[in-house]
């Protein structure tokens, strides 16, 4: 099968500091992909830079999505192809409901137009799945919202925007086992309907319930190791240490 | 005696000297006495307006240009004298209007006839009949709603409006007051009696489009005890007088326990001075509600100005200001709490962006009588580049112990990491700098009415993007 994604030789530099020496990664339609490594090795940098997050500039190397060269492309291009990207800490915008954000964003993304009625039983379906209020959605995107409200909201809208692929940068950080659970009901739901995930993380909670497919070991801006799920549960057990040593 | 020496003349060219004596006449010339009589007796002034406009005139003459705000440096004068004259057509040519105004019209899909009327090309017909019908609408109520000149000339309210005119902004405030009071034509006049409440917001939008007026035109109002009136001046769309300046004047007196909301969305074509006055009386237990939308002209002078002169009176101030590309709008408000237990908020929002240029200009005054009054600043500042600017400029001065002051003052820059973030969502770099800009503004917007906050996003919109969606 063809990859959904795939990452040739990328080098990566923040205010010319080189972050990612030379990552590749191939991704199939439909996987479920772990990268793991102990902090600041790169994995939220190489999560930004699929998005073309202007603050990262891409060095070398190229990114292909749906056997397509997106190397030059921009952050709201990547995202209509079908990639997204939950925050690690997503940023407040005063003044804007999350449920209408989220339908504007569905309007951008290629529906011309999502009728309020459609988009209200969708929206009362996801928050099921989630476990949130509906009133939820009225609220101001991101403000005032604990650690963990934030990352509801973040698998929200990966719900209803249901893209391809989904690139989760460390969404089970600092939340309690609930609400560690409901995100990962959000997760599930999302590869039910199809999806293609690739996980950051430093933990494995949020791995629990999902079947990883491949895992990939990030050192110091290379991917150290590149293994099947069994390789989760050893670094679960033994740490990062073995791919320090190298 | 000592002996001569001869020394040729100096040549004073290379100094350039100006002399502000100079100036003053440069910009007073063509404006005379002869021009103001000229005026009088086309428009069939009573004697106390015919010396009213003298005496303004030299006022004019004698005050010097305002130097502490944004430049008027290129505001010319000479073209405003051949647009003041009597008799001379306000119209322009339809080849004349700026191709810039012409594709707003086209984006904001405007028809043909209301183009040319926006233009000052053309009168519309449509607003002629909705003004019409507005009119008798109110009048059965009492209400009288009609243009100033035909007022003053009605014995009804000849006196009524002689007392009025100019005494909340008197000729000697500032130069374009005083311009105004000298060349002034046109405008509203709205008269509500005791407690009446009127439904329909009146829109001066119709009249003056009507009329093909609009530049020195003066909007009197008067409403009496325990009246409702809302009062909507301007229109989203570009406005273009081939004069570019505005210099008008609004007056309003709200009576004890009445309630006057005046609204104002104003988009003049950026090549114009909008140097405009407002200001309300308001008496006891009386409210005035501005609400004012500043995103045309080239540069802009505006500080509505409430007098809270009896007990209990209020004003509250919402506004929002936009500067793009070449615009300096230097906007605010202004209270003077004369009287105990008055209230007064200000609530506003500017924007800058591409070069564009705000400031914000707050003045709150509280006197010694005036105890147990409370006042509330808030006013935010968002740029959306490196080279915009944005300024705040607030004033208090409090003179009573006995009061209630709270200000909040924020200036910030659009965050890249906002609009990355609503990028990874799919919407455009414009879309998502369209987003946060709407949403800095919400709070302010959703003070307005329902069809009004509709037009302020799109004119938002229409800044940002380009289109209105």
């Amino acid at each position: 099968m063809e990859n959904i994604l795939e990452i040739k030789n990328l080098h990566v530099s923040v205010a010319d500091k080189e972050i990612l020496k030379g990552v590749d990664m191939e991704i199939k339609p439909g996987e479920t992909h772990v990268l793991m490594g102990p902090n600041g090795a790169g994995k939220s940098t190489l999560g930004h830079a699929i998005m073309s997050d202007p603050k990262y500039e891409v060095t070398e190397g190229e990114l292909f999505f749906d056997g397509e060269d997106i190397t030059e492309e921009g952050t709201d291009k990547r995202a209509k192809r079908g990639l997204f990207l939950s925050f690690q800490d997503p940023i407040p915008v005063p003044g804007i409901s999350l449920g209408s954000f989220t339908r504007s964003a569905i309007e951008q993304g290629g529906e011309k137009h999502i009728k309020l009625w459609d988009f209200k039983k969708k929206s009362k379906e996801v928050c099921a799945v989630l476990n949130m209020d509906e009133s939820y959605t009225e609220r101001d995107l991101n403000v005032g919202f604990s650690g963990g409200e934030k990352k509801k909201a973040e698998i929200y809208q990966l719900l209803m925007l249901n893209p391809k692929l989904a690139i989760l940068d460390e969404t089970d950080s600092g939340l309690d086992v609930d609400a560690v659970k409901t995100v990962s009901a959000g997760v599930e739901e999302f590869k039910k309907n199809g999806g293609t995930l690739l996980i950051i993380t430093h933990s494995t909670r949020i791995l629990d319930n999902l079947k990883v497919d491949r895992t990939h070991i990030l050192v110091d801006g290379k991917i150290a190791k590149t293994g099947g799920p069994e390789l989760v549960s050893k670094i679960n057990e033994e740490g990062f240490e073995e791919y320090l040593k190298q | 005696m000592k002996e001569k020496t001869y020394i040729e003349d100096i040549d004073e060219s290379i100094y350039d000297f100006r002399f502000e004596e100079d100036e003053e006449d440069i910009l007073g010339r063509g404006i005379g006495a002869d021009l103001i009589d000229e005026i009088s007796k086309e428009k069939n002034d009573p004697e106390w307006m015919r010396a009213f406009r003298q005496k303004s005139l030299k006022i004019f003459h004698n005050t010097k240009m305002p130097q502490w705000g944004p430049s008027i440096e290129g505001l010319d004068m000479d073209r405003i004298v051949t647009y003041i004259r009597p008799k001379a057509k306000m119209r322009n040519k339809w080849e004349d209007v700026p191709e810039e105004v012409k594709q707003t019209f086209e984006r904001l899909g405007i028809p043909q006839a209301e183009r040319e009327s926006l233009s000052g090309v053309g009168a519309q017909y449509d607003s002629e009949i909705v003004y019409h019908n507005l009119r008798s609408e109110v009048e059965k109520l009492g209400v009288v709603y009609t243009d100033l000149e035909t007022a003053m000339k009605d014995e009804r309210f000849s006196k009524m409006i002689e007392s009025h005119f100019m005494k909340l902004i008197p000729p000697t405030d500032h130069k374009f007051a005083a311009l105004h009071g000298a060349v002034w034509s046109g405008g509203s006049f709205v008269y509500v009696p005791e407690g009446v409440k009127v439904e329909v917001p009146l829109q001066s939008y119709f009249r003056l489009n009507a009329e093909s007026a609009g530049q020195f035109e003066h909007t009197l109002i008067i409403i009496e005890k325990n009246s409702y009136l809302h009062f909507i001046e301007g229109c989203s769309a570009p406005k273009y007088y081939a004069a570019s300046l505005h210099a008008g004047c609004v007056e309003l007196y709200i009576g004890e326990g009445a309630t006057l909301r005046y609204s104002t969305i104003e988009n003049w074509s950026k090549n114009m001075y909008n140097l405009n006055s407002k200001r309300a009386l308001v008496e006891k237990g009386g409210k005035v509600e501005w609400i004012s939308g500043s995103f045309g002209s080239h540069v802009s002078y505006l500080y509505p100005t409430s007098v809270l002169n009896g007990e209990g009176s209020t004003s509250e101030f919402t506004g929002i200001t936009f500067s793009g590309e070449g615009q300096d709008l230097d906007t605010g408000a202004k209270v003077i709490h004369n009287a105990p237990n008055t209230s007064s908020y200000m609530n506003t929002r500017s924007i800058s962006k591409s070069g564009g240029r705000n400031t914000f200009r707050s003045e709150v005054i509280v006197k010694p009588q005036a105890k147990g009054s409370k006042s509330s600043v808030s006013c935010a500042s968002l740029m959306l580049d490196s080279i915009s600017n944005s300024d705040t400029i607030p004033v208090m001065d409090i003179r009573t112990k006995d009061a209630d002051i709270g200000h909040e003052a924020k200036i910030g820059r659009i965050s890249d990491d906002a609009v990355f973030y609503l990028m990874t969502r799919g919407l455009s770099e414009e879309e998502a700098k369209a987003l946060i800009v709407s949403g800095f503004c919400e709070n302010v917007s959703k003070e307005l009415p329902v069809e009004y906050a509709v037009e302020m996003n799109n004119l938002i919109r229409m800044e940002m993007v380009g289109s209105i969606g």
